[in-house]
């Protein structure tokens, strides 16, 4: 098979399973009204799956820094820190994200994809082993794979079968890297957290958590599933992205481990990667103020979160294991994910489908995210549409 | 192939068989030369949960990059039998 053959054997596949003329993937948004409305064609759509946590891609302080930032340093950095410097932005970003965590170094990356990349591909390599959750995120994935490491899964949200996979590991467990995530993006479930510490702590590995859909959601200060737990001190490195509850684009590591700034200097992903621009820090800096000071938003955020996991519950969607900001209802079929993704659009809510092989053990997914900026009546509305969309579909 | 090696690959053969069942109808045969993706038709998320129950039924590790080579029945047999002996 030729290069172009295989792209056209990627077509046909998509055509069989979407209908002609639906952009379920990429869809063209208009108009950007606010942090939760879009108009998309001649309707306004209540946004349902955005992964804005905290609303903030509109907060007055976040625009006005990010305006400032472009008047006084540009548009670009035009390359990567290790060939153009490391403005002040770069570095207060990581002083203040270090801050935060309560830890010795940061390093900011120009999204999260990459952070996990960078500091995945640096950590690990030939002749050790990444030991990852079944369900965990493809940057996941690419970086353990980018790492020459020997990748082993282990069952999701499983700590015997972890456990397992680290006593037939035996000697080299020490020399092995576990990751989990903080809240898993496809059904929204948390890991075990304390287990997860237990077994890396018997075994002596290094445990690395992506917060990615947990900064800013869990923990008075928004610190993540760490700081839910109380086990910041446990956790060994901890990657996460800007472009979810700080609304911008971009990613960090933080540690205690002093080694995390060698990367600086072994990792492909950050060395040739251009970095953030002066705008994207300079919002990310006045989201994290923001977040840290967020209390009242993680408490609209976890009302809108029990409000439309019950009302989903009673309209009796099957749902991902527990309440969080991701609320994943899971379908038997593409067809039946199809169906109720396009009944939810006609009624004006956006969500994200997602179909196998992306949803876990074959299912298939419509997944919600919920913003502590969902207003009373748009939670109400948002039920209101999936009993409608429900009932026709139930026909 | 040693008298010994034989027999470990046709006991490896056979418990992989039993595993591979559940892709196909009890009348298909499943031999050595059996393609894993364009005869039983196992994509890659199926192949890395197959890969968990071989990691368990013969307790060994096997790192999913090990499988880039992988596309028959039989290679998959040597990649295990390599994984065992490399453990002894």
């Amino acid at each position: 098979m030729s290069l172009l053959d295989k792209l056209d054997a990627v077509a046909a596949a998509r055509k069989a399973l979407l209908p002609e003329g639906v952009e379920v993937f990429g869809m063209p948004i208009d108009e950007i009204y606010s942090s939760t409305e879009a108009k998309i064609g001649d309707h306004r759509i209540l946004f349902l799956g955005t992964n804005n946590y905290l609303g903030l891609t509109f907060a007055p302080e976040c625009k006005q820094a990010a305006h400032e930032a472009i008047e006084s340093e540009g548009t670009g950095t035009t390359g990567s820190r290790m060939a153009n410097g490391s403005y002040i932005g770069h570095r207060a970003l990581e002083h203040e994200l270090a801050d935060f965590y309560h830890c010795h170094s940061c390093i900011v990356f120009t999204t999260g994809y990459q952070a996990n990349l960078a500091t995945i591909s640096g950590l690990a390599g030939p002749g050790d082993v990444v030991l990852i959750d079944g369900d965990s995120h493809a940057s996941i994935y690419d970086g353990c794979r980018l790492s020459g490491a020997e990748i082993i899964r282990f069952r999701h949200n499983d700590m015997a079968d972890l456990d397992k996979r680290l006593r037939r590991l035996g000697e080299r467990s020490r020399s092995t890297l576990i990751i989990a995530e903080g809240i898993y993006s496809m059904l929204g479930d948390k890991a075990p957290l304390a287990e997860i510490v237990e077994l890396k702590n018997a075994h002596n590995s290094i445990l690395l958590l992506d917060e990615a859909h947990s900064l800013g959601v869990l923990g008075h200060t928004g610190q993540g599933l760490v700081e839910e737990t109380g086990l910041i001190d446990e956790v060994d490195f901890i990657t996460g992205t800007f472009s979810k509850s700080l609304g911008g684009i971009g990613g960090y590591c933080v540690s205690n481990h002093p080694q995390l700034d060698q990367l600086r200097y072994i990792s492909r992903p950050y060395i040739f990667t251009a970095s953030p621009t002066p705008a994207t820090i300079a919002s990310t800096r006045a989201a994290l103020k923001l977040l840290r000071d967020g209390t009242q938003l993680r408490s609209q955020l976890w009302d809108n979160v029990h409000q439309l996991y019950s009302d989903l519950q009673q309209l009796g969607y099957r749902l991902g294991p527990e309440p969080s900001p991701v609320i994943a209802t899971i379908l038997d079929s593409p067809q039946q994910a199809l169906a109720l993704w396009k009944g939810l659009l006609e009624n004006g809510i956006y969500v994200n489908l997602i179909l196998p092989p992306a949803a876990p053990e074959g299912s298939s997914l419509v997944r919600c995210s919920v913003s502590a900026v969902h207003t009373r009546e748009q939670m109400n509305f948002v039920g209101q549409a999936f009993a409608k969309v429900r009932e026709v579909l139930s026909k | 192939m040693e008298p010994s090696m034989a027999s470990t690959y046709n006991d490896i053969l056979e418990r992989l068989r039993f595993h591979l069942r559940q892709f196909t109808g009890p009348d298909v045969e499943i031999t050595a030369q059996t393609d894993l993706i364009n005869e039983l038709a196992i994509d890659s998320v199926k192949l890395l949960n197959l890969i968990m129950e071989i990691e368990d039924e013969f307790d060994i590790s096997v790192p999913i990059n090990a499988l880039a080579d992988v596309q028959t029945v039989h290679e998959l047999v040597n990649l295990i039998q390599r994984i065992k002996v490399a453990r002894q």
